[in-house]
């Protein structure tokens, strides 16, 4: 979607503002924030496109204005409340009214290291070689899709160069609606400055992205 | 907020459905186990021994791994070796990917519009921000995390550090050098 994560080239949010010696956490609540966060990715219902796609999907004036944990949260909301793990009465409450879907697993403190340490690798095998080499020039399709993509609005409808076949990954964008996962080649690209940016882009510049194969043709 | 967070812990654990001390454990992992001096050490051994950085470069994923770093939101790692010609930055415009195996949890400014919006379009104005001003001639490649790779960025290895040990070298490798936003320190810094 065109929404308000997509933030790529736009202007006017002002410095950067890097904190010296930033602690992990800047309040409690953002420790627990993430814990829940996490513990509720294991329950099995749904994966990290989906996660993406919730937080990302909500008005700009929220979106912007919300830090990332509290972006984190509320998309967390809506993800337990799509798959009948909370409701509307438990959140009211605040205490637990009605029953909850059954989860696939729950994470226990024992078994946190293991979990943390295996991630969630998204490599799969692709039934078809790579349709493109490193060296191809490419150009990226111009789309704009209403549902997830990992495609960025500055990108679309570029040239650019294929600078890395990578591996077999799930499709976000379809994995993120529950369509599958439908594993593509996924390629790094690399765009000079001023195919993105036009003429005044700073002339050393170059930017490049991690494409799936169906975001780009040759060109 | 905190509010709002506590009656979802709480609903959850009601229902059974998560387990607090899982949730302990996960802090503790990120505020004391998994941080940025996991990616120094891996700067610093690529620094010390040529046939480790080939093997980095070549296959990041397994190169980090055999030095115990693996796991979530680094499954699929790329170093990018800065150069006497090449900067590199990296940054997530869609989200906030970064890797989280080697370098810990994500600062705000990482995850905060700001950076996002300008790293890909004035890598050089972010930079002044940071302090760090590039020669003009110097090529800046920035690495927009779209998909699940995520990138390392191998600062230059300070002059006047020939002989040092790995210790000390990793010493100088600050997180900003690993995300780009910085360079390694020099020597009489340390």
């Amino acid at each position: 979607m065109n929404g308000p994560h997509d933030l790529g080239g736009q202007m006017g949010l002002g410095p950067v503002a890097p904190e010296t010696d930033e602690p992990v956490f800047h309040a409690d609540w953002e420790k627990r924030a993430l814990g829940v966060t996490l513990c509720a990715g294991t329950f099995g219902f749904w994966n990290i496109d989906e996660s993406r796609h919730a937080r990302e999907n909500r008005h700009p004036v929220d979106y912007l204005s919300s830090t990332y944990y509290e972006i984190w949260i509320k998309g967390l909301e809506r993800l337990l409340k799509r798959h009948g793990f909370v409701s509307e009465r438990d959140l009211a409450e605040g205490r637990a009214v009605d029953g909850a879907t059954q989860p696939k697993r729950v994470l226990k403190a024992a078994d946190v290291p293991a979990v943390l340490a295996r991630g969630g690798p998204c490599d799969r095998p692709v039934g078809t070689p790579p349709r493109f080499k490193t060296g191809d020039r490419i150009v990226t399709r111009n789309f704009s899709p209403t549902g997830h993509t990992r495609l960025p609005r500055y990108a679309r409808g570029r040239h650019g160069v294929v600078e890395a076949v990578r591996e077999g990954y799930v499709f976000p964008d379809t994995n993120a609606h529950g369509e599958g996962e439908n594993p593509q080649w996924v390629y790094t690209v690399v765009f000079d400055g001023r195919e993105i940016w036009g003429e005044d882009a700073d002339p050393t510049l170059t930017v490049s992205i991690d494409a799936w194969e169906s975001y780009l043709e040759p060109a | 907020m905190a509010a709002r967070v506590r009656a979802l812990e709480t609903i959850l654990t009601q229902k059974g459905l998560i387990d607090p001390a899982a949730i302990d454990v996960i802090v503790d992992t990120y505020e004391t186990k998994v941080g940025p001096r996991n990616g120094a050490r891996v700067v610093a051994r690529a620094w010390s021994d040529p046939a480790y950085a080939d093997w980095l470069r070549q296959d990041a994923t397994a190169a980090i791994a055999s030095l115990g770093f693996t796991g979530r939101q680094g499954e699929h790692m790329q170093a990018a070796f800065n150069t006497d010609e090449t900067h590199n930055l990296v940054v997530c415009t869609l989200c906030s990917c970064y890797p989280w195996s080697v370098l810990g949890l994500p600062p705000v400014w990482y995850k905060a519009p700001p950076y996002r919006s300008r790293a890909v379009i004035d890598p050089r104005g972010v930079l002044e921000e940071f302090g760090l001003t590039l020669p003009k001639d110097k090529k800046v490649r920035v690495w927009d995390s779209t998909a699940e790779l995520r990138y390392l960025v191998v600062p230059q290895r300070p002059a006047g550090t020939e002989g040092w040990s790995e210790d000390d070298l990793a010493g100088l490798v600050t997180r900003d050098s690993m995300i780009g936003t910085g360079v390694a320190l020099e020597p009489e810094a340390a």
